[in-house]
């Protein structure tokens, strides 16, 4: 089992014809049953014309009404990147799984606001994120394929290569994951720790989760506090930053300790306080999950 | 990025915020132009630069005459001021804000920031004016008043004078306190700014409401589509190292321990300086090369970290996703012939062609020491760094 996305979602690439949409698309393809799962791309200037063999077509509207996908991953650069989730929202798909990076904050403000107003149903991951995958069925996103093994571990993560880290430990120790998600590294984003551990709880195919954070803003804390009333699943955790001096933009947008606020060693208290396991040191995140199972 | 107090009035005035009648100086002389200008009989001389806790520093002084204008001038400029976000070492005063004197009969704090739980902008306000903030949040919380701004109609004139009336003032200073809020928040909006704050925001003797101090950041990601904030940085108030990475499009900040890391990925990065001191040792800098870590990247990379006289040892943690391990293993070899490393490597690379990658560091011939996974890394490069001192 897994979470959001498995061997039969078929997905949208918004931006399949840019560089870094045409390598990931192609790798992603390249990736278990990718190439029943990447079905179409949107670009208005190039519909009718294919990628590889997969369709473009003007809309996303249109690219969903012709193959039925119900998913969209965005490699759409900053300026247009939020219209692009946009269009997404508007066509209905279930999930968008926006990549791009430097989006303004201004404009996802803006976006998360009309997608409530609108009471709309798509789930947005991202941005600034790599993506997600449930190994050996589908992955969406940039991150390499093949340290992923099948598994009942889930994981959940603010960050890209920490997350890579996170699950070759696991898989190196025989553990592997049933879905890995990350949500990004932007202060104003789509889902966020509580809304993967929601999913990860009801998901039977997973026995325990991972969950990944670092400095800035209280979300793993939100998290920490509804897993110690409502989880039924052990739950690990490290905090990347109890290094990070405060005021100082750590590389994501997000990670930044403002006002003495979102330091690494506060959200640590706080998850040990609500029942997660936790480990100051990032070699051992792998082995916290062996000693919570 | 960050702007100066002079640069954020400028643009409060556009969106229409009172503020007193100013000018940037950069020498003595055009302080004493600019008090002779403004008239008297009283005149603050303000120093420009980004960090805040000015007027503790003495880099804040009131003047009663041109003559002490031009001495407050001289002591000011070209002095290191130190506050408590500066550091010991201070910040070097490179220009002024000549200012009319106001007659200030209360002060209050306005700041407005992007929360992060409702994805709006919030509006913050407390009658303790003039005094940290952070302060006040920690010992009186109850003093700090907070509006999340609705991004469809902006701040609406009910909650702007809500505000205005929490505060204090007076049922005739409502209106213009209302127009204040709102252009604040038009000029916050409009900008892409990430953080704005009026500490102090008065009212006068006469009832009138002024900005008297004004601070603005803005989100670099935005930038692109604002030239003539992007024209307004001052590359004098940033750490050169930071300057110099950004322009290889690598994320580089000093910190103060002796080990460089270089990673790829801003969250293995931060996790990486964790383990380098969860193992004892102490992080010279946080450093992300990114997706794409070329030779010319992880050249300057190193020139960057080797610039830190504190510097002992370097340790290169690369998680080789879609980048290869080869790739960023040949990028080192060459990165290290070229800067000629005067500290020991240790180098753990994992992921994609890995062996490939370890294959080519030990042909190399370099002095590299190799590191099994990031716990041997961290393990490895304090005790190379305690050998070094």
């Amino acid at each position: 089992m897994s979470i959001l996305i498995n061997r039969n979602t078929k997905v949208i690439t918004q931006g399949i014809t840019g560089k870094t949409g045409q390598f990931h698309t192609r790798m992603s393809r390249d990736y278990a049953n990718g190439r029943n799962c990447f079905v179409a791309g949107v670009n208005p200037k190039k519909a009718g014309e294919d990628f590889e063999g997969i369709p473009i077509f003007a809309s996303v509207k249109e690219a969903k009404a012709k193959t039925g996908a119900t998913v969209s991953v965005i490699y759409v650069p900053p300026p247009g990147a939020a219209g692009a989730i946009w269009e997404a929202v508007e066509a209905g798909l279930d999930l968008v799984i926006c990549i791009t990076e430097g989006i303004p904050v201004r404009d996802m403000i803006e976006l998360r606001d009309r997608m409530r107003c609108q009471a709309a149903r798509t789930l947005l991951i991202g941005p600034n994120c790599p993506g997600l995958i449930t190994p050996d069925e589908i992955k969406i996103g940039i991150m390499p394929g093949h340290i992923h093994r099948k598994g009942r571990i889930g994981v959940v993560s603010r960050s890209g290569t920490l997350t890579y880290e996170a699950v070759w430990q696991l898989s190196e120790l025989g553990y592997g994951q049933s879905s890995a998600v990350g949500i990004g590294g932007d202060p104003v984003n789509g889902l966020k720790h509580i809304d993967v551990m929601k999913l990860f709880n009801d998901d039977p195919g997973t026995e325990a989760v991972v969950m990944i954070g670092e400095i800035g803003g209280a979300d793993e804390e939100t998290a920490a506090h509804w897993v110690k009333e409502n989880m039924r699943k052990p739950v690990v955790g490290f905090i990347a930053g109890v290094t990070a001096p405060p005021g100082k933009r750590m590389g994501h947008a997000g990670a930044i300790i403002s006002g003495g606020k979102g330091t690494a060693q506060e959200k640590l208290a706080v998850m040990e306080a609500c029942g997660i396991k936790v480990t100051r040191n990032p070699a051992e995140m792998g082995k916290l999950v062996k000693s919570v199972l | 990025m960050k702007i100066h107090e002079y640069q954020a009035k400028e643009i409060l005035r556009k969106y229409g915020v009172p503020t007193p009648r100013g000018v940037p100086c950069f020498s003595v002389d055009e302080a004493v132009q600019a008090a002779r200008e403004l008239g008297g009989p009283v005149w603050v001389v303000k120093a420009q630069i980004h960090a805040g806790g000015r007027g503790k520093g003495g880099g804040v002084k009131l003047a009663r005459s041109v003559e002490e204008v031009k001495e407050l001038a001289s002591k000011i400029l070209g002095m290191r001021l130190v506050t408590h976000q500066t550091g010991p070492e201070g910040q070097k005063v490179r220009r002024l804000l000549i200012e009319e004197g106001a007659d200030i009969k209360k002060e209050y704090y306005l700041g407005m920031v992007v929360d992060r739980q409702t994805q709006r902008v919030c509006l913050m306000a407390s009658p303790e004016g003039g005094v940290d903030i952070e302060e006040v949040a920690a010992k009186h919380p109850e003093k700090i008043h907070k509006v999340f701004i609705d991004p469809a109609t902006g701040l609406k004139d009910a909650e702007a004078d809500g505000v205005a009336r929490k505060l204090g003032l007076v049922e005739t200073s409502v209106p213009e306190a209302r127009a204040l809020l709102q252009e604040l928040y038009r000029a916050f909006w409009e900008t892409d700014a990430s953080l704005a704050e009026i500490n102090p925001l008065i009212v006068t003797g006469a009832g009138r409401v002024v900005a008297l101090d004004a601070k603005m950041n803005f989100d670099d990601s935005a930038l692109f589509r604002h030239p003539e904030i992007v024209a307004m940085r001052d590359l004098d108030e940033e750490d050169p190292a930071e300057v110099e990475a950004s322009k290889y499009d690598l994320s580089y900040i000093q910190l103060e321990g002796d080990i460089g890391c270089l990673v790829n990925g801003a969250g293995l990065a931060m996790a990486t300086m964790d383990i380098i001191k969860f193992y004892g040792g102490r992080p010279a800098n946080f450093l992300d090369v990114g997706g794409g870590a070329t030779t010319e990247k992880v050249t300057e990379a190193f020139k960057i970290m080797l610039r830190n006289p504190s510097l002992k040892a370097i340790l290169v943690n690369i998680f080789g996703g879609i980048m290869k391990c080869d790739v960023i293993a040949t990028a080192l070899v060459a990165a290290a012939r070229v800067v000629s490393l005067r500290v020991p490597l240790v180098v753990r690379l994992e992921g994609t062609n890995v062996e490939l990658g370890k294959r080519i560091l030990g042909e190399s011939g370099l002095p590299i020491i190799s590191a099994a996974n990031m716990a041997d890394a961290a393990q490895k490069v304090v005790a190379a760094a305690k050998a070094k001192s």
